[in-house]
């Protein structure tokens, strides 16, 4: 296990790892609070366009996928904001058109093919260099101030739009600011988890955090730890079982994701039990009291338990 | 119309240019024209309830109050200053209509709650001094006790009162409110309408949509109906009875009716 440290490219990796386990929860959550988990997918399609361009201009691909991934997030905020009816169909268009100009580029670019692009679709753990550490080291930096530092800001925006922007917040601002970060995300995870599995890391320790947790925050720092403790794994099981990071990263991911969801429900349960006997039928009184909108809560088992549960011994005035 | 009445007959208002003033107001939204030509006053310390049916143009009003809809004609004026060069949003509390829609990410009622405060903070960190104005806002709605529950395990009517407590958390001199009764059963209509009067003793001034007053209605001191993006009438509310029996705009004659609390215009 420590031999593997021996190595300097894995050094790089499981460094890239660790920012990406961190980075890409902190921006996804915000993009699975707005229900716009899939905005992640379509930069990763935009940014395979960018890697290319890198290839055919002979320049560092990772730079180049930053500022055409961040176009991309740009003109999808746009679309978001003018699009109506037709939006759907411009992102697809956007998308699609962001991995068939990367293809075609790729096959123009001298010193390009296919191949290259692979490790940039799945990830690579060997590929990630000094240049690349660096770039990833400053873009991590970057998308953690924003995603930390501006938390309350992005959440307010995330939960009620139309709200933030009565509070007087700059939201456009802010949305526009979002979007950039995602793209910088997305270019940071491509090299251990690949633009096609780079939403998944954004996505999945938000869901698996979430089921295990009752508050924004709680949510946030759980997935942190969640996106770390895969990315970590995944990579070192990428150096044994020599496979493509990003395959392994989500699998664990996703494996993590069934084991919280089937821990959480009988957790939920034995908390509602116990403050169940606690708070007595004043507890469940308080359920029934909200006639027909607490019975789409009912219907859900979980939200269910929460209703009865909490630090709360005396009920609301209902 | 609003307005002179509001100058004429309101009673306990405070001094000062009114909290709204829309004069002749028109709206359109995707090409159709919602508002009309609408005269609405709130002044300061007052209550103006819009009633009308559904498409009659008061969310559309409000949500012009509120910047929200762009105005294509006419005025609007906020504290006395026309609305293009109003900044101090922060004067305005929304509760908007509660979204039935699930948020993607658990968030407990104070960070909910918390959110209303950076009207005022922005982008400085939130404080001690904050911490007790989130407090203090779920203590006027009844919810101090859930506070670090998921918004999600609430029913509709203390999601409602969460979100006035949003509203509350800046401490405005305005509340817009987009009909805080709708999914709201009795018992928490009740207290919805105890934290509105502490509100309005505190002499905040309180505009709100509403499909039936029900308990509000003593505190309203004007109702303003809406019918197809124009005001049909303005009165009292213990005036209004039949609307059917005086449609366009005729006042009825001053003897007061029997009041109306509930499916007034359903």
């Amino acid at each position: 296990m420590i031999e593997m440290l021996d190595y300097a490219f894995m050094q790089r990796a499981l460094l890239a790892a660790l920012l990406v386990g961190i980075a890409a929860p902190a921006v996804g959550i915000y993009l699975v609070q707005r229900r716009q988990a899939i905005m992640g997918d379509g930069i990763g399609h935009v940014a395979l366009t960018g890697v290319a361009l890198g290839f055919l201009l002979s320049t560092n691909p990772v730079w180049m996928a930053v500022l055409v991934s961040s176009l991309g997030a740009i003109t999808m905020e746009l679309i978001r904001w003018y699009g109506k009816a037709r939006g759907d169909v411009a992102l697809a268009m956007l998308f699609y058109g962001g991995m068939a100009g990367g293809v075609l580029i790729i096959n123009l670019s001298p010193n390009g093919s296919n191949a290259n692009l692979t490790t940039y679709l799945f990830g690579s753990i060997t590929t990630v260099s000094p240049q690349d550490i660096a770039a990833i080291v400053g873009l991590s930096v970057f998308v953690l101030l924003v995603a930390l530092g501006l938390r309350r800001q992005l959440f307010a925006i995330c939960q009620d739009e139309e709200f933030a922007r009565v509070t007087g917040l700059p939201v456009r601002l802010l949305n526009l600011l979002l979007a950039v970060t995602a793209a910088m995300t997305v270019t940071v995870a491509m090299r251990v988890v690949g633009l096609l599995l780079v939403s998944a890391l954004m996505v999945i320790p938000v869901a698996a955090a979430q089921q295990a947790t009752r508050g924004f925050a709680a949510t946030l720092g759980l997935a942190m730890g969640f996106g770390v403790a895969v990315t970590l794994s995944g990579t070192v099981t990428s150096y044994y079982a020599d496979v493509p990071p990003g395959a392994s990263i989500v699998v664990i991911a996703i494996a993590l994701f069934g084991l919280v969801t089937a821990l959480a429900a009988p957790l939920a349960r034995a908390r509602a039990a116990r403050n169940g006997s606690r708070g007595g039928p004043r507890g469940q009184g308080r359920a029934v009291a909200g006639g027909a909108e607490e019975g789409t809560l009912v219907a859900d088992g979980k939200e269910h338990a929460d209703n009865g549960t909490g630090p709360v011994d005396r009920p609301s005035r209902v | 119309m609003t307005r002179t009445k509001a100058a004429a007959d309101g009673p306990g208002i405070a001094e000062g240019p009114p909290a709204v003033a829309l004069r002749d107001a028109t709206a359109a939204l995707g090409g159709r024209p919602v508002l009309r030509g609408v005269d609405l006053t709130v002044a300061r310390g007052e209550t103006v309830a819009l009633l009308g049916a559904n498409g009659s143009g008061k969310s559309t009003t409000i949500r012009a109050v509120l910047g929200q809809v762009p105005l294509t004609g006419g005025e609007l004026e906020l504290f006395g200053t026309p609305s293009a060069r109003f900044r101090d949003w922060r004067r305005l509390g929304y509760v908007p209509q509660r979204s039935t829609a699930a948020a993607g990410v658990p968030a407990t009622v104070r960070e909910v709650v918390s959110a209303g405060r950076l009207a005022r903070r922005r982008f400085r960190p939130l404080g001690r001094e904050d911490k007790a104005a989130v407090r203090h806002a779920l203590e006027q709605v009844g919810m101090a006790d859930r506070m670090r529950d998921p918004v999600e395990s609430l029913s509709g009517g203390q999601h409602q009162r969460v979100l006035i407590a949003r509203a509350l958390v800046a401490e405005p001199e305005l509340l817009i409110m987009d009909e805080p009764l709708a999914g709201v059963d009795v018992a928490n209509q009740e207290v919805l309408a105890d934290t509105l009067r502490g509100q309005v003793e505190q002499g905040t001034s309180v505009l709100l949509v509403l499909h039936e007053l029900g308990p509000l209605a003593p505190l309203i001191d004007h109702a303003v109906v809406l019918r197809d993006g124009q005001v049909e009438r303005v009165d009292n509310p213990d005036r209004l009875h039949d609307l059917a029996c005086h449609p366009h705009g005729s006042v009825p004659a001053a003897e007061a009716a029997p009041r109306i609390e509930t499916g007034l215009l359903s």
